[in-house]
């Protein structure tokens, strides 16, 4: 994983609660065997008119004129503001793979559904939670500001807005850790190998059923 | 006094505390063809090998065809993830029901199924509903690509401990209301976002009465509640499901694993951080209206009106939900016609359920304006079970398509899907826009009540047939 540094971004409003992974990345860009090339196909069905398939070449498509993120004031966004309870739905990782490989470094929201928050640490992918009244507030000033941007600063845990305020955020700090120095989890956990290893041998006497 | 959830929690930690953030001993890894393919390509490419290759077990599920399936997948990408499957487990020597196996099928499915799901396991899998599995007194939850490659190469996972909640559902259902209508009515009680944060028990009078098939449908559908583990404590309808099962004890360790499964409940006085108290006895049939599984109500009630929101944002996405859905306030769910039908999905796929819709559609057909309703069973063996009771013919005869085991139009990755606008009464777990295929319109509904609907063309209480 690549170490998460910061972020000062140009920030993009999706003003909807309950945004789920069906929407973020359809099913049918899921039969890829690849981790890459995802960031085209983010929200396909509200990006674009016609219907996406796998392969399509994005120079066919129709854009949808109407959908925010097509605007010419969001393009480059590296900050997706959103509302409540924000990756509901599957597990699948390609949500966040597809965000950031839009070009999104951070996600700020009042809220996640644990798969998706979970998923985003483990590809570098920073979900912000803020509440909901910090939200409210953000999505006004960038309605009123082209341009708007924020400075993340994961070390100092705080979200800047261009007026100067500074709002904090919580964030586990195993993860922060992990993000801040692009650490391999699995290479971590292997230095716990021979825990492991007599963990399973009790486990094999005490629960031999298990081993079948 | 512990709770269900603390005594498999703890059971379980190989590293760090017992309270916080652990390392954490997974006993069964299931995987299907969509969320392993790059876990498997990154495990090479680090040039590490599995830890354990006997607790995985393998099926190709979303992606297989419920068609004729002797010239293979005729989707060359969706062919290519199969195979991709079939490779990695050839080369890695882990155990794969292949697509013409008679054991393949739905991956949740066919882990209890097995008895490759056995009490006071943790159980993971690529894959939200993994939740289901649950239902046998498990810390069964999904995980992402890159979670599926730590549990190959560490049997491990580093997590979080969850919040608990106990939903206390008790009294007695009314006929014709299953497992599917208590699930959709928590939903519509605690919402999508309810259980975010929590393991949920299920327990109660009403939780004890219910069969092995209605507790996965129940847990399986915690996951829409927001929680990514639900469970139910270990009883004698849970031993005698397992029994006999191809991966499950026998003989005398069968003895000692029953002995060790009946300590799996949670202790009298044992205290959660949240209930939620359900009455069983006023939940009547279930009919989701909108765009998420929050979005329900009973059969006999109405869509709702934005008009009476008065929370700004709780208005607009019921009015987004409402054009999506092509629905008008206030109208009658009973007046809500439909175009196709599906039963099936990790939700509602197993043999009860298509008892119980057989039973509906018997002597019956399907109404005119029906343009496909189809029955995908579980697996191979819940459509072999079928078919020795007749239940295929049953369905046959009433105008219903009876095809091959697989996830089919629950999310619609293969050649099973809704045309823009087309409108399903689906036993499956997610009503998402676009989730049937783009555009189209799902209405959440047990297997009762979507065979009912099959036979009138609209929803219609199954009380009343």
């Amino acid at each position: 994983m690549e170490k998460f540094i910061g972020c000062n971004g140009l920030v993009a409003p999706l003003d909807r609660a309950n945004i789920d992974t069906d929407a973020i990345i359809p099913k049918q860009f899921l039969k890829s065997i690849e981790r890459s090339g995802f960031g085209r196909y983010l929200f396909d069905e509200w990006r674009y008119l016609d219907h996406g398939e796998p392969g399509k070449e994005v120079a066919q498509r129709i854009l949808n004129p109407d959908f925010i993120l097509n605007q010419n004031r969001f393009q480059g966004a590296q900050i997706l503001l959103t509302r409540a309870n924000f990756g509901c739905g599957s597990s699948r990782e390609h949500a966040p793979w597809a965000l950031q490989d839009y070009g999104f470094q951070v996600i700020i929201a009042p809220s996640y559904a644990d798969i998706f928050f979970n998923n985003s640490f483990k590809v570098g992918l920073l979900p912000i939670v803020l509440k909901e009244g910090v939200v409210d507030q953000i999505f006004r000033e960038v309605d009123l500001n082209v341009g708007y941007s924020l400075a993340v600063n994961l070390k100092e845990q705080t979200v800047v807005t261009p007026a100067g305020e500074v709002h904090t955020f919580d964030i586990d700090s195993f993860r922060k850790e992990n993000l801040l120095n692009g650490l391999d989890e699995i290479g971590l956990t292997l230095q716990y190998a021979s825990e492991i290893k007599s963990f399973e041998d009790k486990r094999r006497i005490e629960q031999p059923w298990l081993f079948i | 006094m512990q709770t269900l959830y603390n005594k498999l929690w703890k059971n379980h930690v190989v590293h760090g505390g017992a309270d916080e953030t652990a390392l954490i001993y997974i006993d069964r890894h299931l995987v299907h063809e969509v969320t392993s393919p790059q876990a498997f390509e990154s495990l090479k490419i680090a040039g590490r090998k599995p830890w354990r290759q006997d607790s995985v077990l393998a099926v190709a599920d979303h992606n297989v065809p419920t068609t004729n399936r002797t010239n293979g997948i005729g989707d060359p990408v969706s062919r290519l993830q199969v195979e991709t499957l079939d490779r990695n487990c050839e080369e890695l020597g882990i155990t794969e029901f292949k697509m013409n196996d008679l054991r393949q099928g739905i991956v949740h499915v066919i882990g209890p199924e097995q008895g490759a799901t056995l009490p006071g396991m943790t159980v993971v899998c690529g894959d939200s509903h993994t939740s289901t599995h649950g239902a046998f007194a498990c810390l069964a939850f999904g995980i992402g690509t890159s979670e599926v490659e730590h549990v190959l190469a560490t049997q491990c996972l580093s997590i979080k401990k969850a919040l608990e909640m106990q939903i206390l559902v008790e009294g007695k259902l009314c006929p014709g209301v299953t497992a599917k209508d208590v699930a959709l009515a928590i939903i519509g009680e605690i919402g999508t976002a309810g259980g975010t944060g929590y393991a949920i028990e299920f327990s109660g009078d009403t939780i004890s009465d219910l069969s092995m098939e209605a507790r996965m449908t129940l847990c399986n559908m915690a996951i829409e509640a927001g929680a990514r583990a639900g469970m139910i404590a270990v009883d004698d309808t849970t031993i005698k499901y397992i029994s006999g099962r191809p991966f499950a004890p026998k003989g005398d360790l069968w003895e000692k694993a029953v002995s060790y499964w009946r300590t799996l409940r949670t202790d009298e006085g044992a205290k959660f951080d949240h209930v939620v108290n359900i009455n069983a006895t006023q939940i009547r049939p279930q009919v989701t209206w909108g765009t998420s599984p929050e979005m329900v109500t009973t059969v006999d009630g109405r869509v709702p009106n934005p008009l009476k929101i008065t929370d700004p944002v709780k208005r607009n996405d019921m009015q987004r939900a409402l054009d999506y859905m092509g629905l008008v306030p206030d109208m009658l769910i009973r007046e809500i016609y439909l175009d196709k039908v599906f039963i099936g999905s990790c939700t509602n796929s197993r043999i009860e359920d298509l008892r119980v819709a057989a039973e509906v559609v018997k002597g019956r057909h399907i109404a005119k304006n029906i343009k496909l309703a189809m029955v995908v069973p579980g697996s191979g063996l819940v459509k072999l079970q079928a078919e020795e009771e007749g239940l295929d013919k049953v369905f046959l005869k009433a105008g219903f398509e009876w095809r091959e085991p697989g996830c089919s139009m629950c999310l619609a990755m293969n050649d099973d899907y809704l045309s823009p606008r087309e409108r399903c009464a689906s036993t499956s777990n997610r009503n998402f826009e676009g989730r049937q295929g783009q555009a189209g319109r799902t209405h959440l509904v047990s297997p009762a009540m979507a065979a009912a609907a099959a036979v009138a063309g609209h929803f219609t209480d199954i009380q009343n047939i």
